[in-house]
């Protein structure tokens, strides 16, 4: 069976580009804090939903909705909300992390498919099969902290579809459980869909040195003419002990297209593009990329070469955990 | 209010280790927990001490829980994991992975590591077997408030992080090993080098944030000595203290001290500042702005 | 789409000449009156500005003379053109074709930020809304403009025709649907 690519589109017209760029699948979420790029300007209302997963179905395509930040104490009625208005739109999954709201969506949406957001971060097969056993989950979507071979044994001891993420941003953390955005900002992707967020960026230049901080810290310099990667606060340069550098990780980005015949071998699913907050040109562009190279390997043909560099944070690319020597 | 001692983060010899759970024993905190919580590879150095730990605190009158690792992935963690389900002590759910192995209905506790964020998680924990959540260290009073009336309720004891450096980030890569050049498999265990975490500091020489192998904390160490009046009205029943290198024993002493009003929190923040004199000091999850701000610098006393 | 692998076009020293001396209160009238018209048949645009649509925008042609001050004042929008200090909320500066690629979805903004070609000042967060906004309107600004009536519209038809011929600016929207 062909490896589905499911793509991101944070507005409705990325929506329609990934769908005729070539997506299985689309993911996206409603304008508020249920999903986990509520960045300015992004994301759907409800009328944009109902019509955006109308377009997707009627071009053969699916549409996922996240609902994957963890509900405040006190205001889960907007989750809630969440899922019903997602299930009455007619999504074809709903991508979930938080256990409260797994087990709302369970006894009050039965019918309603649920896939496990990597907010969750099931790292390891009991913990995929306790989900899918107690809420009835169908696929997880791996956290970015393992390697194929991890991911090939977790495929032999689960029958839970797996998803794994093979382009854009990387999340250096066991994603779900970072507060580091918080700690600097008051934001952060579990509470407010957000991580390093942009109203707490400011960028500095001077004699060609731009300084991106975040919260009033420096976590970039970029001299003239570098590429300057946005103050994601991860893969800032900071020092300790008698050493300076990208002590957690290098402004890079994932891209994972030439293990696509590997993770395929390892029984994954779907592979997964990040970039909810990307414009559609990147998403037409990724997806294009990545179908195309679903395609070759479906047909037995040799993989395209890519040519996505320049969409990449930093311009440089890893393949991230996936290899285990990124530990 | 209670306290409770949380579970080491750093990585000690198996001496020091010793010796900071007798001391603890000899504290007038109520609860320990123990084990380890960030790193597999540092277990075989210490893990035959633990059971003689857990005698002597039992001894002592302490409630005792083995802590579950943080991020569970390897075949051999998942083995650990299981093997802490039958030790017979109470386990703290760290990774909701342990839930998987502990038998239905079993009573167990939920440490900050676990996203208990509103009631609706709260109460399907509760219905798990969960008798007491340790809340994740970045909720807001608000949702402190709306938990530990929640936890009421259900017979949940809620906690709060109460002080030292806050966990705020566990990964599959360690930091310590790639700041050393070494793969994680070849770590070398390096992070036994720094038993407080090493500060990381930005490149205007900031202080910013600490590294502990896997885990990445704040630069700052939490205090809610501010908060201790807010945290009781909410019904907040146990503060976590956290555990660091040097003058644990009487900090837990100074808190006792907050709780039953024998100290003032001003007077058990100069005590903090005293013996160790170039801390900085945040509660700002609660209350403030954002997790690094300090209320102690508005003033307040 | 061609972000990494051709240089961004830089507008022609000369060509911008014009600019320098013409009155551009003219221009800004005209540019106000698209501008309304653009959010009257795009009313997602101002929407998505969400808090934001209060803001004063600066963009900023680094190789023309000028920078166009946005003020969407919730829907009901201004644009301006003008020369020297500009104060403004967020600042957007980058080449001519950095802009309009941007609007026309040629580019993707976060790839011209990152090799730097768009640089962002002041509030970020507001850039960012206003980039998304219009990343979702599929704006067409040649088409834009040929709706536009007036004294001025034919000479702005022309200096756009001029513009993209010689600058190879992407002045009217792509075709995106490669394999539709």
């Amino acid at each position: 069976m062909v490896m589905e690519i499911v793509c991101p589109a944070g507005t409705p017209a990325a929506l329609r580009a990934a769908v005729k760029a070539g997506a299985h699948t689309v993911y996206c979420g409603f304008n508020d804090e249920t999903n986990a790029r509520n960045f300015p300007g992004l994301n759907f209302d409800r009328s944009e939903m109902r019509e955006g997963i109308r377009f997707a179905h009627a071009h053969g395509a699916k549409v996922l909705v996240a609902i994957n930040t963890f509900p405040s104490a006190g205001n889960e009625a907007l989750w809630h909300r969440a899922v019903a208005d997602a299930e009455a739109c007619g999504a074809d999954a709903i991508i979930l992390a938080d256990i409260g709201l797994l087990d709302y969506a369970a006894r009050h949406h039965p019918g309603q498919r649920r896939h496990l957001s990597v907010q969750a971060a099931a790292a390891n097969a009991d913990m995929i099969n306790f989900y899918a056993g107690t809420f009835g989950v169908k696929r997880v979507v791996l956290p970015r902290v393992l390697s194929v071979p991890e991911i090939a044994a977790i495929n032999a001891e689960t029958g839970v579809e797996t998803e794994v993420f093979v382009f854009g941003g990387l999340c250096v953390m066991a994603e779900g459980r970072c507060s580091l955005s918080s700690y600097v900002t008051g934001r952060s992707p579990n509470m407010n869909g957000v991580c390093s967020p942009a109203s707490h960026v400011d960028y500095h230049e001077e004699n060609g040195v731009l300084d991106a901080r975040l919260g009033g810290y420096t976590i970039h310099r970029t001299g003239n003419g570098e590429s300057a990667p946005y103050p994601t606060l991860c893969k800032g340069c900071f020092g300790a002990g008698e050493k300076a550098g990208h002590l957690f990780e290098d402004p890079v980005s994932l891209n994972a297209e030439k293990l696509i015949p590997q993770l395929h071998k390892a029984g994954v699913t779907a592979l997964k593009i990040e970039g909810r907050q990307r414009s559609r040109s990147y998403v037409a562009q990724v997806v294009r990329n990545f179908r195309a190279a679903v395609d070759a390997l479906e047909d037995g043909r040799p993989l395209p070469e890519g040519m996505l560099a320049g969409l990449s944070e930093g311009q440089a690319m890893t393949t991230g955990a996936y290899k285990k020597t990124w530990r | 209010m209670q306290l409770t001692v949380g579970p080491n983060q750093f990585f000690w010899p198996a001496a020091r280790w010793r010796d900071f759970y007798d001391d603890v024993a000899a504290s007038p905190a109520e609860r320990v927990v123990l084990g380890e919580l960030v790193c597999s590879k540092r277990m075989p150095f210490y893990q035959d001490c633990i059971p003689g730990a857990v005698e002597r605190l039992q001894g002592a009158g302490k409630a005792v829980a083995l802590t579950s690792l943080a991020l569970i992935t390897l075949k051999r963690e998942r083995k650990a994991m299981a093997e802490l389900a039958e030790m017979g002590v109470e386990v703290e759910v760290n990774d909701l992975t342990a839930l998987a192995y502990l038998p239905e209905g079993a009573a167990f506790s939920v440490g900050p590591l676990v996203n208990a964020y509103n009631e609706g998680t709260l109460g399907w924990l509760a219905g798990r077997g969960a008798t007491r959540v340790c809340l994740p260290p970045e909720l807001p009073l608000q949702s402190v408030e709306t938990l530990a009336r929640k936890g009421r309720d259900l017979g949940v004891e809620i906690e709060v992080w109460g002080h030292g450096r806050v966990p705020l980030a566990i990964s599959g890569r360690c930091y310590h090993a790639r700041l050393h050049g070494r793969t994680k498999d070849n770590c070398q265990f390096a992070c036994e080098d720094d038993p407080d975490g090493l500060d990381v500091r930005t490149l205007e020489d900031q202080p910013f944030l600490a590294m502990n192998g896997v885990q990445t904390l704040s630069d700052s160490f939490a205090c809610m000595a501010h908060q201790v009046a807010a945290l009781r009205d909410a019904g907040v029943t146990a503060l976590r203290l956290s555990p660091q290198s040097h003058g644990f024993a009487a900090l837990c002493g100074w808190y006792r001290d907050l709780l039953e009003g024998r100290m003032s929190a001003g007077a058990l923040v100069a005590a903090v500042q005293a013996a160790q004199p170039d801390v900085r000091l945040s509660d700002g999850f609660l209350t403030g702005e954002r997790g690094v701000a300090w209320s102690g610098a508005r003033g307040a006393a | 789409m061609s972000v990494a692998t051709q240089p961004i076009p830089i507008f022609p020293p000369t060509a911008a000449i014009p600019l320098r001396a013409m009155p551009l209160a003219p221009l800004s009238l005209a540019l106000t009156a698209a501008c309304r018209r653009i959010s009257r048949a795009h009313p997602g645009l101002i929407r998505r500005l969400g808090e934001h649509d209060h803001c004063a925008f600066a963009l900023d042609p680094t190789d023309l003379p000028v920078v166009l001050l946005l003020e969407p004042n919730g829907g009901v929008p201004r644009l301006r053109v003008m020369r020297g200090e500009v104060a403004s909320d967020a600042r957007i500066s980058g080449p001519l074709a950095a802009l309009i690629g941007l609007v026309h979805g040629a580019f993707d903004g976060d790839a011209l930020f990152f090799s730097r070609d768009l640089v962002i000042s002041g509030d970020t967060g507001a850039a960012l809304a206003l980039r998304n906004a219009v990343d979702d309107a599929e704006l067409d600004l040649a088409e834009e403009f040929s709706a536009m009536t007036g004294p001025l519209a034919a000479p702005m038809r022309r200096i756009f025709a001029m513009a993209e011929r010689r600058t190879g600016v992407a002045l009217t929207r792509p075709e995106e649907a490669g394999t539709w």
